[in-house]
């Protein structure tokens, strides 16, 4: 079994990339790198392009080690990773579709984020041509009598995001869901280059609404990363106050939105309150109901005062006084586990498989949190636990949240003791050169990615990884054999992100 | 679960105080709405969400219409699973070329009369998404707009003043006549 530092004595080391090494390999080294996903042995953070090259983060869950390795693609293609290992083929799709990079080999050769409506083609590739006419978007092939098709969305029921579910049923049985994405594509990427920093920050921020503050950190800290630059203490303390802030926010309000995709209206109605408070703390302490542009490449924009701190312990108290009688009532409701217990149930192998991260992870038998696992800073100062269950089921993800919603408390308190004093953010100098960083980031639905590459300090490639890139395919096997009606509950169990995802 | 609802009966409602109507929305509806539309609809108004691409912090803030703080129900406005149930519809993000013709379809669905809020700076011209080859650049771009809420996202309280300036309008224009 090789080991990632063996992987990178084969290519050449590209300088000026932190915190973690890239090396650019040949297609035996690729092919390599290859077999050790398919096996289990590395796992696959992210696969993105550029106009002539393709590459893949991976990692060792064994040594902790990561890295990105890069192949040229001088004619237009590279070995496909998604033929030996399935978590890649929507990324190789992407690459395709923005790049014109061609996975060879790609079992499955559809267009992704391309509904052949942008006008273009490969958009962020050298060249630019004028699309031919398309063949309309062919779903997978049904075979076999008594079963019928329910199509779905792009616009559905509630207030949501825009995907496309096309089911395959037998009576009330779900014997198959092909999703389809890439309707809120906005080339947040092609955006992105030749976009000085703080435009680009603007932009990460946007990416995916409910995570704009895990985003921002992320892309901060990539660029902190290409440009060498520290951030004072205080301003990496409030980073992590305002990642926490978001994560119960979003923890409360999907708690009770999963409870109401049950028709139990009575905890979604405490739940949103609860997630209304936190909005209203977090307005008070920085000045957006969302924390949005609070987090900037060198610290913070806003500082917390003396009314914003208080608003935050108060907020605690509330939770803490309020938050333990619903999980009871959660708990106690024999109707409401009827509906969640053993309902669209992840099984563990296919989380490891896919390196799922978040709840879905955690609740199905992984433990990443890159919290914990990369101990950014602050969290090597912070006390906390990691909680996992392995049943998989929707029931399980609810109390991964419960769990990580009180371990967030204990977190909040705790930077708010030990908050210390000091300047809020670094300059920016001028940085001149090529540049490249990467960084990981917790964010509430898993661990979001950014790597990019400064030019002279302006952004000339950034690429921004959703977790949910490898949470929307599991998606698809936890409905198999659950009823129609069950749908809603497992998709919200997920709650993965169209925008984030479509980028 | 019975001590959790007896318990509400006797707390003082978190409804807060409904908000005046937004006056710059109050203009931009000058011309929209008019008698026949008051009319048959009464003083209630029937809303279909539609993302066209937004990052979803607008779709968020729309949801906190609902809590119990805004409590959006008790103006008579209710958010409805079908275009075709729907008298407004509520449209978000920079209309995105693979939701173009989605939201035209909603659009054509809607039964008239039919208002059209486009929430959300990018829903207004593109926002920071403006020039991306993915982006129409705006819901005006696609269906026309009867009002527009500014912000990234708007708070809930002012797409709360626009919408009862869309309210107010319903009920002025019946009055004028």
């Amino acid at each position: 079994m090789t080991s990632l530092i063996d992987l990178m004595q084969e290519g050449r080391k590209v300088e000026s990339h932190g915190p973690w090494p890239r090396v650019v390999v040949d297609a035996p080294a690729w092919n390599l790198a290859v077999k050790q996903l398919a096996q289990g042995h590395w796992r696959l953070l992210g696969l993105w392009g550029e106009p002539a090259s393709v590459h893949m983060a991976i990692g060792d869950e064994q040594s902790a080690e990561i890295a990105v390795v890069s192949l040229d693609c001088p004619d237009g293609n590279y070995p496909s990773v998604g033929l030996h290992h399935p978590p890649a083929l929507r990324l190789e799709r992407t690459v395709n579709d923005l790049f014109g990079l061609t996975a060879l080999g790609l079992p499955d050769p559809r267009p992704w984020l391309d509904h052949d409506h942008w006008g273009v083609c490969f958009p962020l590739a050298g060249r630019i041509d004028v699309p031919e006419e398309a063949a309309p978007y062919r779903f997978l092939p049904v075979d076999g009598g008594g079963m019928h098709q329910i199509a779905v969305g792009p616009v559905h029921a509630g207030i949501i995001e825009p995907g496309h579910f096309r089911f395959t049923a037998s009576g009330e049985t779900v014997v198959r869901l092909e999703q389809r994405l890439g309707y809120t594509h906005k080339g947040i990427e092609g955006l992105m280059r030749g976009a000085a920093l703080t435009r680009a920050a603007q932009l990460a921020g946007r990416v995916s609404g409910d995570s704009t503050a895990a985003y921002a950190y992320a892309f901060s800290r990539a660029a902190e990363a290409a440009l060498d630059l520290d951030v004072p203490d205080r301003a990496v303390w409030l980073r992590a106050l305002l990642a926490e802030l978001e994560r119960l926010a979003n923890h409360l309000g999907d708690i009770g939105a999963i409870c109401n995709d049950a028709s139990f209206a009575l905890i979604h109605a405490h739940c949103s309150m609860l997630r209304e408070r936190v909005l209203r703390a977090a307005d008070t302490a920085f000045g957006h109901r969302l924390m949005r542009d609070v987090i900037v490449p060198g610290g913070v924009a806003r500082d917390l005062g003396a009314q914003g701190a208080k608003a935050i312990r108060a907020l605690l108290d509330n939770i803490r006084l309020r938050f333990p009688t619903l999980v009871e009532l959660y708990d106690n409701t024999a109707s409401l586990q009827d509906r969640t217990v053993d309902t669209g149930i992840l099984k563990p192998a296919l989380a490891r498989q896919y390196a799922a991260g978040g709840y879905i992870g955690r609740a199905s038998g992984r433990s990443f949190d890159a919290r914990k696992a990369l101990a950014y800073p602050p969290y090597d100062r912070l006390r906390f636990e990691v909680p996992v269950l392995s049943e998989g089921d929707v029931n399980a993800r609810v109390w991964i949240r419960v769990r990580e919603i009180e371990q967030s408390l204990s977190l909040i308190d705790q930077i708010l003791d030990q908050l210390p004093e000091g300047p809020l953010a670094n300059a920016i100098g001028p940085r001149p050169g090529t540049r490249e960083g990467m960084a990981i980031v917790e964010g509430f639905r898993g661990d979001i990615l950014v790597w990019l590459r400064l030019r002279d300090g302006v952004v000339e490639r950034c690429h921004l990884r959703d977790p949910s890139w490898f949470q929307w395919p599991l998606l698809e096997a936890v409905i198999e054999g659950n009823i129609v009606a069950d749908f809603p509950l497992c998709n919200k169990s997920f709650n993965c992100s169209y925008s984030g995802h479509d980028i | 679960m019975r001590k959790l609802l007896f318990q509400s009966l006797f707390r003082l409602p978190l409804t807060e105080q409904a908000p005046l109507p937004d006056d710059a929305a109050l203009s931009e509806l000058a011309t929209a709405v008019g008698v026949v539309a008051r009319r048959r609809l009464g003083r209630s108004l029937s809303i279909r969400e539609v993302d066209a691409g937004s990052c979803n912090g607008c779709e968020l803030e729309i949801h906190a219409l609902n809590n119990a703080y805004y409590d959006v129900e008790r103006f008579g406005l209710r958010f409805v699973a079908s275009p075709r149930h729907a008298d407004v519809l509520m449209v978000t993000g920079p209309v995105t070329k693979n939701m173009r013709d989605a939201l035209l379809r909603t659009y054509d669905a809607t039964p008239n009369p039919k208002w059209v809020v486009a929430v959300g700076d990018c829903a207004r011209d593109g926002g920071c998404f403006a020039g991306s080859y993915a982006v129409v650049g705006g819901v005006s771009a696609v269906i026309p707009v009867d009002l527009h809420i500014s912000g990234c996202p708007p708070a809930p309280i002012a797409m709360l003043r626009g919408l009862l300036a869309l309210l107010e309008r319903a009920d002025s224009s019946a009055v004028a006549s």
